[in-house]
């Protein structure tokens, strides 16, 4: 029971980091129409700008802010120099151009740091666990995670439901032509948003360093993770987003925690975890494949 | 203008079938593998083009039809020279079992994947081809009895009578009898009613629909018969190096099919061809000169991309 709560909490865990890359994904696609593969680049920037910074000797919370800014700066740099050109243009164009930033941004990286994965230590004051329930010690590392990722998921809410450029970005999102003809400069509102989407990205990657090892080609597999979190939820949008990640969260760790132990039952051991790994890394496809087949727009669609 | 585009094609023919004795001319065996890898690749490019180019389908997950023809080969390869399948079936290795067998699988997968995600379109058709494929990636990672991370070898290649399973040559205008066989094949295909329907589906979906078309059987048929020919273009490869590995369905395995056909031109047949041939020509040519050729290679693309839309074909013109 206590080993379930700590699962659930792992599952909220990487759910959040999900969020993170989704709500900038699924922001982007929503104002401009553009889906863009970079956005993986911009994780792995955010994490690399993080693990460097902490090796320097800077604080954490310095650390975290200069991957949002990294990723933030490379984010505006590329969308005012390529991005802007593929809004009009096929999901194909896109697609392609994005690709090869990535080729790009990987091996640059490469050159710059080598492909030896690099270390971040989890800071001091965050390191140790607490006990949340007598009994269950958790990472408090983990739970700091967790809390920035609701702190960001209410700070979206606020910004878009309750600001003036939040009320641009939703009318951007539904009617483009109509709020360039009120004279809204919509280059800088995409710019903004993409800058935003870019910082999450990297903040999401700089947090994730002192979890997993930090190393080129990282923000490629949790991309399609994030695709399929974007699908489930429906494109587009934000609550969908949030809806989506904390699914698939929860059922990625619950099937990797549990599906092996629960073959184990009914086959022999080492057949069980070589199939029970298997089956678990594809559990958030079937998950794909069921909401496809129930709701082919995702949980949440977006417009109507 | 045609001309010129028939002495071009004429030319890239006779190329390809002068190709080894060519290369022995000139003392560079290693140019038969490279175009034995062209013509591989062109199969699976030339595939894609029939969903990118004519029907409007961006699939970013063909590299999992061109895997699971390949692990096709290679498991059935692993069970001819040890154990029956679950002590049933047995393995084989004779092309005419094994590459049918191959492009079945692929075309079946293709079918099960299409029907689930043709019941979306744009965006989100993209990410869930894409998942999918990865979904297939992590499968064979994880089947360790077929090698799982570090792949499968088999020592020989599928026998065919009468030919030395050795004989790089002989496998070279194999795999150039199967390109032109598929190109022969899909250029039927768009020229006939359902290739019509295809293309009517690209320009305009809901005037088909509207004219009492099903667009998502349409749509479906063409994603299954361009899975057979990934698993066929797999089949192939796997011969090729005799080895597979979950590689064959990585993501950019699946992104490198698409640049093939927008390099090289969508909606033309040909033009998958030119593109698979510049690609592997450009990949090796950069890769003698530095190790991070992907540094070149990566704004080359977003550079065709933004100004040479109709790519190397359009150019041609």
């Amino acid at each position: 029971m206590t080993l379930l709560l700590e699962q659930m909490l792992n599952g909220v865990q990487f759910g959040v980091m999900l969020f993170l890359l989704a709500a900038g994904l699924t922001l982007v696609f929503g104002v401009m129409g553009l889906i863009n593969l970079a956005h993986s680049s911009l994780y792995m920037i955010g994490a690399f700008a993080a693990a460097w910074a902490g090796a320097h000797g800077w604080s954490f919370p310095l650390a975290l802010l200069a991957g949002a800014g990294a990723a933030a700066l490379t984010g505006i740099a590329i969308e005012v120099a390529v991005l802007k050109r593929l809004y009009q243009r096929d999901h194909m164009d896109q697609v392609l151009a994005t690709f090869g930033m990535i080729l790009f941004f990987n091996e640059a990286m490469a050159m710059l740091f080598g492909r030896q994965p690099l270390m971040a230590t989890v800071p001091g004051f965050l390191s140790g666990s607490v006990e949340i329930i007598p009994g269950v010690p958790y990472p408090l590392y983990r739970l700091a995670i967790i809390a920035v990722g609701i702190a960001v998921a209410a700070l979206l809410y606020v910004l878009i439901s309750h600001t003036r450029a939040g009320m641009l970005v939703r009318a951007g999102a539904t009617h483009r032509d109509m709020v360039r003809a009120l004279g809204v400069d919509i280059g800088l509102l995409t710019t903004g948003v993409f800058a935003l989407g870019a910082a999450l990205a990297g903040l999401a990657g700089a947090m994730t360093g002192p979890l997993l090892s930090v190393q080129v080609g990282m923000g490629d597999r949790i991309l399609i993770t994030t695709f399929v979190v974007i699908v489930v939820g429906g494109i587009g949008s934000v609550r969908g987003a949030l809806a989506g990640s904390m699914l698939v969260g929860m059922v990625d760790t619950l099937a990797r925690a549990y599906l092996p132990g629960m073959l184990k039952t009914v086959m022999v051991a080492t057949e069980a975890d070589a199939i029970g790994a298997g089956l678990s890394s594809m559990a958030i496809f079937i998950l794909m494949a069921a909401v496809l087949l129930i709701r082919p727009r995702g949980l949440f669609p977006a417009h109507g | 203008m045609v001309n010129r585009r028939t002495v071009l094609s004429a030319a890239g023919l006779l190329l390809a079938l002068l190709l080894p004795p060519l290369a022995t001319a000139l003392g560079k065996p290693d140019l038969v593998t490279l175009g034995t890898q062209i013509a591989i690749y062109a199969i699976a490019a030339a595939s894609l083009d029939l969903l990118i180019g004519y029907t409007g389908l961006s699939s970013f997950g063909h590299a999992a039809f061109f895997g699971l023809g390949g692990y096709t080969v290679g498991i059935l390869a692993f069970h001819a020279a040890g154990e029956p399948i679950f002590g049933l079936l047995p393995g084989a290795t004779e092309a005419w079992i094994v590459w049918p067998l191959a492009i079945l699988t692929a075309a079946t997968a293709a079918l099960a994947i299409g029907a689930l995600s043709l019941r979306t379109e744009g965006v989100s058709f993209i990410m869930i081809t894409l998942a999918f494929a990865e979904m297939f990636f992590f499968l064979f990672v994880s089947l360790k009895t077929y090698g799982g991370d570090d792949g499968l070898g088999f020592r020989r290649r599928s026998g065919l009578p009468g030919i030395a399973p050795r004989d790089d040559v002989a496998f070279y205008y194999i795999c150039l009898a199967a390109l032109a066989a598929v190109l022969f094949l899909f250029s039927r295909l768009v020229r006939s009613r359902f290739g019509q329907v295809l293309q009517g589906i690209r320009q305009n979906p809901r005037r088909m629909a509207a004219i009492g078309l099903s667009t998502y059987r349409y749509k479906l048929a063409a994603f299954t018969i361009a899975g057979a020919g990934a698993g066929l273009s797999g089949a192939l490869h796997a011969n090729l190096l005799r080895f597979v590995s979950p590689d064959m369905l990585h993501w950019t395995m699946s992104g490198d099919f698409m640049i093939m056909v927008v390099l090289g031109g969508a909606g033309s047949l040909v033009g998958p061809v030119i593109g698979a041939a510049a690609m592997v020509l450009l990949q090796s040519w950069l890769a003698q000169w530095t190790e991070h050729w992907m540094i070149v290679m990566g704004p080359i693309l977003v550079l065709v991309v933004l100004f040479a839309r109709r790519g190397i074909l359009g150019w041609l013109r």
